[in-house]
C-alpha cells in the first residue's frame, strides 16, 4: 500500500522534476547532462518575444483576478440575502460558468465579440467627429481579461461563500446590536473573517489566468500570452529554452498555491474541511 | 439604503459579467450553428439544419472523444482510489493534509508544461531509447492513444482523488471495526462497507474528469500529435483555421449537449443507486 503510494507520488513528480532539472543543463541537447548551468534562463529572459508574452500574461492575471476578487466577493456578500427565483438564476450561472469547458467558453467568446465589434465599429466611425481617428475595438488585452474573469469569478463567489456559509452569524448581529452602522459592520467584522477567503480567491485566479491556455488562444487576437507562446514554440520541438521558462511557470504556480492554501487552512483552522 | 437595494447594488457587476460574458456569448454560438458560411469564412444569418447534417464529417473526432474520455475516467479512477484510501485510512493525521496537498497541488499548475514534460518522456531520447539499450528497438510512444490516455492520467488524477479521500475520510472508522469484530475478513468490509459508503465520492470524481476530457484541446494536440484528436482540436481547426463558424457553432452545441445528457443521466442513476446517502461535492 505505501510502495503504491510512494509509485503514484513518483509519477505525479518525476516528469515536473525532469523539465526542472534539464533547464540547468549546460548542454543543449536533451539526451545527456553536461553539468550545471543557467543559461537557458539567461536566454529566456533576454528573448523579447519571452518578456513581452510573460509581461501581458502578468498584466492579464492581475487585473482579471482583481476584478474577480471584488465583484465575487460583492456577489457573495449579497447572495446571503438573495431568495428565490434570482437566486436559482444566479447558482446557475456560476455552475454553468465552472463547468462549461473552457474550449467552448473561449469560442463563445470570440464569435460574440468579433460579431459585436463588427457592428460597433462602424457605428461608432460614423458618429466619431471629422477629422479624428475613430478607436476600433479588437480582440486583445480586453477580451482576454474579460473571459478570464468571467471563470474566476464563479472560482471567487464559491469560496467566499464557503467562508461566509462557516461565519458565526451572531457577530455581525452583536455589532449591529451596538449601533455600528451597516458598513461599519461590514469592515470591522465581516471583512476581516472573510479575507482569508477573499485573498486565496485572488491567488486562485491569478494562477489560473496565468496559466490559462485555450481560452486566451480563441480570445487573444494580436497578443500573445506566455502559454500561447509556449504553446506555438513545442510545435518547433524541445527546447532548453521551453524547460527554463517551463519551470519559472510551475514556480509560480506552486509559490502562489502553496500561499492559498497557508492563508486558507489558517483561515478556517479546525473549522471546515479544505477546498480544492 | 434598504437591504435588498443594496443586495441589487452588490449583485450587480457580476450579473453584468455573466449576462455579457456567458449568457449573451452561448446564445451567439447556438444561433449562429443553424447558420451558414460566408464566402471568406464566418457567419451568414439563415435557418438551415445543414450543419447538424454534416456533422458525421466529423465523426473521427467524437468517436474518439466518446471512447477515450470515458475509458481516461476509469483508468484515472483504478489508480486514483488505492491512493485516495492509502491516504484517508492508512496515513497518520499528521501527514494527512500534507500529503492530500501534494497531490491537488499539480493540477492547479499548468496542464500545458505538465503534458509538454511527456513529450520529453514519451519521446525518441526518453524511453523508447531506454527501451532500445534492452533490446527493444523502434517502439513509438509519442502520438499514440497511449501518449494521450497517459496524459489524461498524469493531468486528472489529482482531480479524481480529491472526493473520493473526503467521502472516505468522513467515513465513521467504528463502522470498519465493527465489521471486523464481527468476524469479516479484510477484503469483505471492503467490499460491504468501504467502497458503497465511498460511492458518492466516487461518482463525483468521475463526472468532473469526464466533463474535463469531454472539452479537452491540449493533452491530444500535444501527446497525440495530429494522429489522435478529439473534438475540441476539431474546434480549433474549425475556428482558427478554416474559420467555419456556422459548423464550427453545430459542433460545440452537439459536444456540449452530449455532455449535458450523459451528466444528467448518470447523475440521475448515481441518485437512485446511493439514494439518502450524502452527497460528496468538491467544493
Amino acid at each position: 500500500m505505501r510502495i503504491y503510494a510512494i509509485a503514484v507520488y513518483l509519477f505525479l513528480y518525476i516528469p515536473i522534476g525532469i523539465i526542472a532539472l534539464f533547464s540547468f543543463n549546460a548542454g543543449r541537447h536533451a539526451s545527456q547532462l553536461q553539468g550545471f548551468s543557467l543559461q537557458w534562463y539567461g536566454r529566456a529572459l533576454s528573448n523579447t518575444f519571452v518578456t513581452d508574452a510573460l509581461t501581458t500574461s502578468l498584466i492579464v492575471a492581475f487585473v482579471s483576478a482583481t476584478f474577480a476578487s471584488v465583484f465575487g466577493t460583492m456577489a457573495a456578500l449579497a447572495l446571503q440575502g438573495v431568495r428565490g427565483k434570482p437566486r436559482v438564476l444566479f447558482d446557475a450561472m456560476i455552475y454553468i460558468a465552472v463547468m462549461i469547458p473552457g474550449i467552448v467558453i473561449g469560442i463563445a467568446t470570440l464569435i460574440a465579440l468579433v460579431t459585436a465589434f463588427n457592428w460597433i465599429n462602424p457605428l461608432m466611425a460614423a458618429l466619431w467627429p471629422q477629422g479624428f481617428e475613430p478607436p476600433r475595438l479588437s480582440m486583445g488585452y480586453g477580451s482576454l481579461i474579460a473571459a478570464h474573469t468571467l471563470f474566476t469569478m464563479a472560482l471567487v463567489i464559491i469560496i467566499v461563500r464557503a467562508r461566509i456559509s462557516g461565519m458565526d452569524r451572531s457577530l455581525s448581529e452583536a455589532s449591529a446590536d451596538l449601533y455600528a452602522t451597516p458598513f461599519g459592520t461590514f469592515r470591522q467584522v465581516t471583512l476581516p473573517m472573510i479575507f482569508p477567503a477573499v485573498l486565496a480567491g485572488f491567488l486562485l485566479s491569478f494562477t489560473f489566468s496565468f496559466d490559462d491556455f485555450i481560452i486566451a488562444f480563441f480570445v487573444a487576437g494580436s497578443e500573445t500570452t506566455l502559454p500561447i507562446y509556449v504553446f506555438s514554440s513545442i510545435r518547433r520541438g524541445v527546447t532548453p529554452e521551453i524547460n527554463a521558462i517551463g519551470t519559472m511557470v510551475l514556480a509560480v504556480s506552486l509559490i502562489l498555491l502553496i500561499a492559498a492554501q497557508a492563508i486558507l487552512q489558517r483561515g478556517r483552522r479546525g473549522s471546515a474541511r479544505p477546498a480544492a | 439604503m434598504r437591504p435588498s437595494l443594496r443586495n441589487w447594488l452588490l449583485l450587480a457587476p457580476a450579473g453584468a459579467w455573466f449576462l455579457a460574458m456567458l449568457v449573451l456569448p452561448l446564445a451567439v454560438v447556438l444561433i449562429f450553428s443553424f447558420g451558414e458560411r460566408g464566402p471568406a469564412g464566418g457567419y451568414v444569418p439563415a435557418f438551415t439544419l445543414e450543419q447538424y447534417a454534416n456533422l458525421p464529417a466529423r465523426w473521427t473526432a467524437f468517436k474518439n472523444t466518446l471512447t477515450l474520455a470515458p475509458f481516461g475516467t476509469l483508468l484515472a479512477l483504478l489508480i486514483a482510489y488505492p491512493l485516495a484510501y492509502f491516504l484517508a485510512i492508512r496515513t497518520d493525521p499528521k501527514w494527512r493534509t500534507l500529503l492530500l496537498i501534494l497531490v491537488i497541488v499539480p493540477f492547479w499548475t499548468s496542464i500545458l508544461i505538465r503534458s509538454y514534460a511527456w513529450i520529453f518522456i514519451l519521446g525518441g531520447q526518453g524511453i523508447p531509447s531506454l527501451l532500445a539499450l534492452v533490446g527493444l528497438e523502434n517502439v513509438r510512444l509519442i502520438n499514440t492513444q497511449f501518449a494521450v490516455l497517459t496524459g489524461i492520467i498524469y493531468g486528472y488524477l489529482p482531480l479524481m482523488v480529491f472526493p473520493i479521500y473526503v467521502s472516505l475520510e468522513r467515513l465513521d472508522k467504528r463502522l470498519l471495526e465493527a465489521s471486523s469484530d464481527l468476524g469479516s475478513p479484510p477484503w469483505r468490509t471492503f467490499l460491504q462497507v468501504t467502497l458503497p459508503l465511498s460511492l458518492p465520492g466516487v461518482a463525483t470524481g468521475c463526472m468532473l474528469v469526464f466533463i474535463l476530457l469531454m472539452g479537452e484541446f491540449l493533452i491530444p494536440a500535444i501527446l497525440g500529435g495530429g494522429k489522435v484528436f478529439f473534438v475540441g482540436n476539431a474546434l480549433v481547426d474549425l475556428f482558427l483555421q478554416s474559420r467555419n463558424w456556422a459548423y464550427g457553432s453545430a459542433v460545440a452545441v452537439t459536444l456540449v449537449a452530449i455532455m449535458l445528457i450523459t451528466v444528467t443521466f448518470y447523475m440521475r442513476f448515481v441518485r437512485r443507486w446511493s439514494a439518502g446517502r450524502d452527497d460528496v461535492s468538491l467544493m
